[in-house]
Parts: C-alpha cells; sequence; structure tokens
C-alpha cells in the first residue's frame, strides 16, 4: 500500500490543491514555488472534483469534496494541511427530503467574500447551490434557485447536470453569479432569494435555437474583483466577454486555435489578464495540433497570444478540464494546471515559461493554488543588500526568478477599479521588471 | 430480536472499528423485522454509516449491496425484506468503477 504523506506549510508558503479521479494531492512550496513537496494521495480511489482554501478569518482551512461511487459524496475539512479530516458522521451537504433528490457530486467549494468569513458556498449535482453562515458547520439548499421554473429543463452536460462555478460579487452583499451546465448562467441580485438567467448573446451550438435565454453549456467563468461588472466565460464553443455583470456578453473569440475549451484562470493582479487552454472539439477534447499551449489575453479580450515555453508541441493530445487550472496570488504570478493524463504544469512569471511539476498522478479534475496566511503578513525573506549583490553575481535565470518572487508579498486585498488599473500599468512597464524578464528569456 | 451486521472496511470509521456490530431489533408485529428496521437499529448505535449506505431519499445507494444470509435485497423486496433470526447481514460495496 502507497504511503500516504504530509506536508506542513507556513505563512507565506504556496500550496497547489490538486483533486484527481483518485484522490487529492497537496503540494507546498516556498514562495519561489521551485521545490514542491507532495501530501497524499488523501481519500484514495475517490474522484475529487472540489478543492479550496479558506484562509478567511486566520483559518487555514482545506475543503474537499469526495464523491465516492459506494458511499456517495462527502465534504470534508482539513485545519492541518490534510494530515487529519474532519469528515462529520451526518453528511454536511444533504438534499432536504422534500427536494426529492440525492446529492451525487460536489463540484466546486468557494469561500464568501472576505468581509463575510463565515460564509461558503458550494456547487453540486444534480444542478444546486448550497450556503453555509456558519463557516461551513451547517449547509443549507438555496430554495431559490432549486425551485425556478427553468430548472426542470435544464439538461446535464457530458459530465453531469452539474453546478460547478459561483462568483460571489465583491462589492454588491446581494449578488451572486451561478453557472450550470447545461442551464447557462443565473445571477441573483436579492440574496438568493430570486435568479434570472444571464445568457443573452452566448451560443448554445447544441440546440436549434442557437442564442435561447437558458440552456447554454458554460464551462467557466471568471471575474477580477476589482472589477465587479467584467466577466470572462469559456463556453462550450464560444469565449465571451461581459461589461455589465452578465446582462449581455460579447464574442471575443479572436486569434485563438478553437473557442472550445474548458479551463479558465485571471490573473491575480492584472484585471486584463486571462488564461485560457484552447480544446479542439467537443467530439476529440484534444489540444489542437497535438500542441500544449495555454493563450492568455492581456487585453481584457481583444487579442490572444499562445504560451508554449516549456510546454510539449508534439505529439501532445492533452485535456484540461474546468477546474483544473489556476493562478497564485504571488508576484510575478503563478499559473498552474494538470491534465487528464496526470501530469501538473506550472509558470512561475505569468505564463512566460513553464516547466512540468509532477506526472504520473490519476486523471487530475482540479487544481487549486492558495497563498497561505495573510498575504500582508506572509513572511518574506528581506532583499538586503548582501542578497542583491549575491543575485546579481548569479547567472542562473532560476535563481534570478527565484529571488524576484521572494521581494513581493501577494496583493489579494480587495482594491479599486482605478488603483488596480495604475498598479497593472506600473508593473507591465516597471524597467526593473522589464530588465529582469529580458534577463529569464535569455 | 439480534441481528448481526458484517461492516465493510470502508465504513468502520464509522462504527468504533468494529467489522461485526450486533443490534437489538424489536419488531413492530408478530412478523420478522424488515431489513429496514434492522438498518435503522444500526444507525441508530452508528449514525456515520447511514449516509453513507443510503442517499437523503432513503434509498440503498446503487453501489452498494446489503445481504441477508446470502441473498442480495435488491431481489428480495429490498429493505422491506424479513430479516430471519440468526440472518447475518452483510453491506458490501458492489463491483464497480475503474
Amino acid at each position: 500500500m502507497a504511503t500516504i504523506r504530509h506536508v506542513s506549510a507556513k505563512d507565506g508558503d504556496v500550496l497547489l490543491l490538486v483533486g484527481t479521479m483518485k484522490g487529492a494531492f497537496i503540494l507546498r512550496s516556498g514562495p519561489a514555488r521551485e521545490r514542491w513537496e507532495i501530501g497524499g494521495p488523501y481519500f484514495r480511489g475517490q474522484p475529487i472534483y472540489a478543492l479550496a482554501y479558506d484562509g478567511r478569518a486566520d483559518r487555514r482551512r482545506i475543503w474537499a469534496g469526495s464523491a465516492s461511487e459506494h458511499w456517495g459524496a462527502t465534504l470534508a475539512s482539513s485545519d492541518d494541511f490534510g494530515r487529519n479530516w474532519n469528515t462529520p458522521e451526518s453528511a454536511l451537504i444533504r438534499f432536504p427530503e422534500d427536494a426529492g433528490a440525492s446529492l451525487k457530486k460536489i463540484w466546486q467549494v468557494q469561500p464568501g467574500r472576505p468581509d463575510e468569513p463565515d460564509v461558503l458556498y458550494a456547487g453540486v449535482e444534480p444542478a444546486a447551490l448550497f450556503e453555509s453562515r456558519d463557516g461551513g458547520t451547517t449547509w443549507a439548499l438555496n430554495r431559490g434557485l432549486w425551485e425556478h421554473a427553468h430548472r426542470p429543463k435544464w439538461e446535464p452536460g457530458f459530465g453531469g447536470l452539474c453546478l460547478h462555478t459561483i462568483i460571489p460579487d465583491p462589492v454588491n452583499r446581494g449578488r451572486l453569479l451561478v453557472a450550470v451546465s447545461a442551464g447557462g448562467v443565473y445571477r441573483t441580485d436579492d440574496g438568493g432569494r430570486s435568479w434570472q438567467a444571464r445568457n443573452a448573446g452566448v451560443r448554445a451550438q447544441f440546440l436549434p435555437d442557437k442564442y435561447p435565454e437558458f440552456g447554454q453549456c458554460v464551462h467557466k467563468v471568471v471575474r477580477h474583483p476589482s472589477q465587479p461588472l467584467r466577466l470572462f466565460l469559456q463556453n462550450h464553443w464560444g469565449l465571451y466577454r461581459s461589461d455589465d455583470g452578465g446582462d449581455s456578453w460579447r464574442d471575443i473569440a479572436k486569434g485563438v486555435p478553437s473557442d472550445f475549451g474548458f479551463a479558465m484562470a485571471i490573473h491575480p493582479h492584472d484585471a486584463d489578464v486571462v488564461y485560457i487552454l484552447p480544446i479542439e472539439s467537443d467530439e476529440y477534447r484534444c489540444t489542437p495540433e497535438g500542441k500544449l499551449r495555454v493563450y492568455r489575453t492581456r487585453d481584457a479580450g481583444g487579442s490572444w497570444e499562445a504560451l508554449a515555453k516549456g510546454l510539449p508541441q508534439k505529439d501532445a493530445l492533452e485535456t484540461v478540464l474546468r477546474d483544473a487550472m489556476d493562478a497564485d496570488a504571488m508576484n510575478p504570478a503563478g499559473i498552474w494546471f494538470g491534465t487528464r493524463s496526470g501530469k501538473l504544469y506550472g509558470s512561475r512569471d505569468g505564463g512566460a515559461s513553464w516547466s512540468l511539476v509532477l506526472e504520473g498522478l490519476p486523471p487530475v479534475v482540479c487544481v487549486k493554488a492558495a497563498v497561505v496566511g495573510e498575504p500582508r503578513r506572509a513572511r518574506v525573506a528581506k532583499r538586503t543588500k548582501a542578497v542583491r549583490k549575491s543575485a546579481a553575481r548569479r547567472s542562473a535565470p532560476k535563481r534570478a526568478a527565484g529571488v524576484r518572487a521572494n521581494r513581493r508579498v501577494p496583493a489579494k486585498r480587495r482594491v479599486t477599479a482605478g488603483r488596480a488599473k495604475r498598479r497593472a500599468a506600473t508593473e507591465r512597464t516597471k524597467p526593473r521588471a522589464r530588465r529582469r524578464t529580458g534577463a529569464r528569456a535569455r | 430480536m439480534r441481528v448481526v451486521f458484517l461492516i465493510p472496511g470502508q465504513l468502520r470509521a464509522f462504527t468504533d472499528g468494529a467489522g461485526r456490530v450486533t443490534v437489538e431489533v424489536t419488531p413492530a408485529g408478530t412478523a420478522p423485522p424488515a431489513a429496514g428496521e434492522a438498518l435503522a437499529a444500526l444507525w441508530r448505535l452508528h449514525p456515520g454509516v447511514r449516509d453513507r449506505l443510503v442517499t437523503e431519499q432513503g434509498q440503498v445507494r446503487p453501489h452498494v449491496n446489503v445481504f441477508v444470509g446470502n441473498e442480495s435485497i435488491r431481489w428480495t423486496g429490498g429493505l422491506a425484506t424479513p430479516v430471519t433470526q440468526g440472518a447475518e447481514v452483510s453491506i458490501v460495496p458492489a463491483v464497480s468503477g475503474g
């Protein structure tokens, strides 16, 4: 029997929570993200579609939604990075008897707004939203969405009829956006009592009416907290942006090899930067041309560029699923994704270069990145005069990148749109950053 | 009446590690108790077993088999299957998955 290993993490460390079809793994690294310790497998043999880190209110809590084929889906949490899991005797997430449904799978666990540290959300199959208002001790079905007139007409996607994306509005407390495959995007503006379909302009390739009110198979939606009204959406065919909180969507799939795909991630510090991983088609479901490429926009969907440095560009028939890509909050940001073939890739420089972190995993279905501890209290090595001199002497680009990673603490606090834009602009034009990027490229 | 349950390894975390659990079942009438009554007695003793074995709607999960003696209750009346005196009730994960 394989040994289960554990990691110990301290403030400032970076975690990668990796859910596979045969259990969960917890990877830990220092801020440089060069070497990873691996904990797990946890929930051996069980598909883990949902993992989340909740660092609010001084917690160090990992949530895992397991989905045993035999014993049903269970929500568990760990306060010591996986060493012990709290699995209550009575399942935390249960449909009430009168709902007439039984939980099949937990697809998403989403901590609520930073200023509501006891609020958590879970998206499940059959498609429903559960909420906790006591830090995850008790959970309740959101009746407003469950009793929505559209719900009986939602159709399951290939993966099942699931609610897989939950986006709390950082400003408007009553507003929450969810995505269902295949039902589409729904939004509440009154704290979950009523919900409206928000799919205007999003194509449903597989229906006779290509632009219905609902029924779209949305795969992922992302938003930057500094731009509450702007959303990016990866659809089952189609790539979209909304500037009005989902009221309307416009196609932004210009310059990508395919507008089909699952995964989508937003840059932690730049609201204009989004990452996707195009897949050739819904029939083939592999990377186009046998090339594993992440695509990035730096102008909010105006144009896209391929990021391939360090990724296999020949015979790479890979699939990356909807929750298998995420960004960490470090600076430069780390972008991480896992494949169905059990490989974990990462970039420590916002996507400029990539490397294989781990292979030989079971099929990866979930990757979530997190920084342990309050970012402003992260223990970061001081850049003393001696360190600067030593860094200057080093010619190895990896070390230089590591030192640079150590310099900055992740900025996770809510910022205004103006501040975020100014900061993003500064980061892009900072001469020192430019010089370093140049050095790494050589 | 006493009923002996055989608990699979995966559920022993919820039975204090026990592989055999004996429960006392009081049938409602003169007939022998149903499998459902015996199971209810099991999870009165070990509540954690319940949500792993049955769905929120009270149905035995599709990939779990419950045997009274050597017969799966799937074919003998489900949770209404009578549990005869001295019979052992086995909870067994089905052969499924990949």
